[in-house]
């Protein structure tokens, strides 16, 4: 095998690619965690954003539907969770538990009739730029809009959170829910649409999968993506542009996976399936030792249940 | 006008209760979702609920697998009454029966007695063990043990990926990955000919009855629950904490181990790639659903497990993917924590026109 340098490039083009479901949803639960709510429901709500976005492909005939109404019913699902945890007050692990056992079964029985349909091609742009300029081609030009998206999300929610009064209310629901409460914050309310944010952002992830980058129904085809997405949130200790940093090497661990299948690499593919959830250990193990670092980001009420008496 | 208050005390008569609400909602709402995909709600339900355990072998069949459910669920109720979050069963079961299964694996041409206590042994061990890495970081380096005890399910998943992909894969199985069938002495013994109902049974009945004895009956009981009801109590008593954690791990690990390794030795007697159906985790709705209560979760285990069963019925009869018993098991989870809330609170109906008399 040659490492030419337009190999090279189109590698990196593919790394891109299939970090594009992490970014997405990882960015929606960053945004939800950071208000101080656990949602480890991203498996599902991305299963549910897969079959929606499929579905409404295959009826309408329409892509742009396709794709709000994927965003739509993450929002639809997150809401269960949204009411559940919020307005009743149940635990939050348990809540996303039930949300991802779910949805994986909801999208499975609404998936029934769209096993074995085609799907359809989704465009992209600068298409002949790609062809045209040798390694920064695939890189930079080719992708779905939804790919430029998902690498510009990163930087607006950092933006948003560290320079939007918006931003700040959110850390501050997350961090201390009290003090912002008796600022005249309505906490719950806050995180609600943390939520449902959250749903929205893994609901397009999903349909990224199902409409582009394999462009079909499968039963259960997000395949842990939403679990190495909440491992990801933590692995780059809960800030936006590390989670960027960190879906490109998840991502670059399965590229690598396929491509070191194909040249017999003696290393088990198992192992490097494996890397992104020791180093989530790892990472966890050190910002939780040094109390300074874990007080950097972390968002102090991650998990707990707000109640205020009326 | 409705008011809600907060309760004082949760009332134990509805602690106990609830459960049976969130069964009965769980049922209307899978009705309407059967409704909805265009089935006759009633006769969907009765292949989901009725048709599975209508015969000997459906019941046996409804044991097998409220088997591991139960098993996981107790040791489960030792970590979370004492709030510790471990929701990485699945990765403990799944080590378990990796390490039973290396021992039985060890033994394939041979037979002897001490066989099936020694695979028993290493698969509890295993599990065990797996336990023990989230509740160290926890203890000693204060990492969240949600995440920790999650990440270690997939990063198990993959070990037993690669053990019967690889290493310990069948030599005369042509490349499918599997490995060697296990010997009869590693098997468990059946309990009636012809049906798959195994004496692992009799491991999550010891379980159930040995739960009770310590978290009841025991000083690590007590200190069990009252570090779940308030952890500055706890403190202040002079409790270990660290110990504590530890010992709930282990105890969690080692069931989960237990209820792999009776999988393994059970209906599948060799390891592959699917020796679970998600039974680590969804041992957790068990878990709630039996209010962590040693009997309460052999009520809950079956209940769960009868959704694992219709689920196979349906697909056979009503032609739905077998993925729909999760659409049952996250219901009763919603549903059974939705419920919770009236534990809590006092939703009270006031009458308007009384309460303007008054004032």
């Amino acid at each position: 095998m040659s490492l030419d340098i337009s190999f090279i490039g189109i590698l990196i083009g593919s790394i891109m690619a299939s970090s594009v479901p992490l970014i997405l949803a990882a960015s929606g639960e960053l945004i939800t965690e950071r208000s101080g709510v656990l949602n480890l429901g991203v498996e599902g709500m991305m299963i549910i954003g897969a079959i929606s976005g499929f579905a409404l492909m295959v009826i309408t005939d329409n892509l742009f539907i396709a794709i709000v109404g994927s965003m739509f019913s993450g929002v639809i699902i997150s809401l269960i969770f949204g009411f559940l945890t919020q307005s009743l007050l149940t635990n939050h692990v348990a809540t996303g538990l039930a949300l991802t056992i779910f949805g994986i079964g909801l999208s499975a029985m609404l998936g029934k009739n769209f096993v074995g349909i085609p799907g359809k091609e989704f465009p992209i742009l600068f298409s002949s730029l790609r062809e045209s300029i040798p390694f920064f081609g695939p890189i930079l030009f080719g992708h779905s809009i939804v790919l430029y998206f998902a690498f510009a999300l990163p930087f607006l929610t950092n933006y948003f959170l560290k320079k939007t009064k918006l931003g700040l209310v959110v850390r501050a629901v997350g961090d201390s829910p009290v003090s912002a409460s008796n600022q005249g914050i309505n906490v719950i309310t806050v995180r609600y649409c943390c939520i449902l944010y959250g749903g929205a952002m893994c609901g397009l992830a999903g349909a990224y999968l199902s409409l582009i980058y394999t462009p079909q129904w499968i039963e259960n085809m997000t395949a842990g993506r939403g679990w190495i997405a909440l491992a990801l949130v933590v692995f780059a200790t809960w800030s936006p542009i590390k989670v960027l940093i960190g879906a490109l090497i998840f991502g670059g661990i399965t590229i690598l996976q396929l491509h070191m299948q194909a040249i017999g690499f003696r290393i088990p593919v198992q192992f490097l399936s494996a890397l992104p959830y020791l180093m989530t250990i790892i990472v966890l193990v050190v910002i939780s030792r040094d109390s300074r670092k874990i007080k950097l980001n972390t968002p102090t009420s991650l998990g707990r249940i707000f109640y205020k008496e009326k | 006008m409705i008011k809600i208050e907060k309760r004082n005390d949760v009332p134990m008569t509805l602690y106990f209760f609830t459960p049976f609400i969130a069964i009965i909602l769980t049922i209307l709402g899978g009705g309407i979702i059967f409704y909805i995909l265009g089935f006759n709600p009633i006769e969907a339900l009765k292949f989901y609920f009725i048709t599975p355990i209508s015969n000997l072998y459906g019941l046996s069949e409804l044991l097998l697998k409220a088997t591991p459910l139960c098993l996981i669920a107790i040791g489960l109720s030792f970590c979370f009454k004492s709030n510790n979050w471990n929701i990485g069963a699945e990765g403990q079961l799944t080590f378990g029966a990796i390490v039973g299964g290396g021992v039985a694996l060890l033994f394939y041409n041979q037979e002897g007695f001490y066989i099936l206590p020694l695979v028993i042994l290493a698969g509890a061990i295993g599990g065990m063990i797996f336990a023990l890495i989230p509740a160290i970081l926890k203890t000693y380096f204060n990492t969240n043990e949600i995440l920790v005890s999650l990440m270690l399910v997939y990063v198990s998943k993959l070990l037993l990926d690669y053990l019967v992909v690889g290493p310990w894969s069948n030599p005369e199985g042509f490349n499918f990955p599997e490995t060697r069938q296990f010997s009869n002495s590693s098997r468990m013994p059946l309990l009636f000919e012809g049906l798959r109902i195994h004496a692992g049974i009799f491991l999550a009945l010891a379980a159930v009855m040995l739960s009770w004895f310590i978290l009841y009956k025991t000083y690590l009981g007590f200190q069990i629950k009252v570090s779940g009801l308030s952890l500055k109590t706890a403190k202040y008593a002079g409790f270990k904490g660290k110990t504590m954690i530890l010992v709930v791990f282990m105890i969690s690990g080692a069931c989960a181990g237990l209820a792999g390794v009776g999988e393994i030795t059970g209906p599948i007697g060799q390891l592959h790639r699917m020796i679970s159906p998600d039974y680590g985790f969804t041992a957790i709705i068990v878990a709630f659903l039996g209010r962590l209560n040693p009997f309460g979760i052999i009520f809950a285990s079956l209940v769960v497990a009868l959704t694992y069963l219709g689920a196979e019925t349906a697909q056979i009869f009503l032609q739905i993917p077998k993925y729909t018993g999760q659409v049952f098991q996250g219901m009763i989870l919603f549903f059974l924590l939705a419920s919770d809330y009236l534990l809590f609170f006092k939703v009270k109906i006031l009458n308007l026109k009384k309460n303007e008399l008054r004032h």
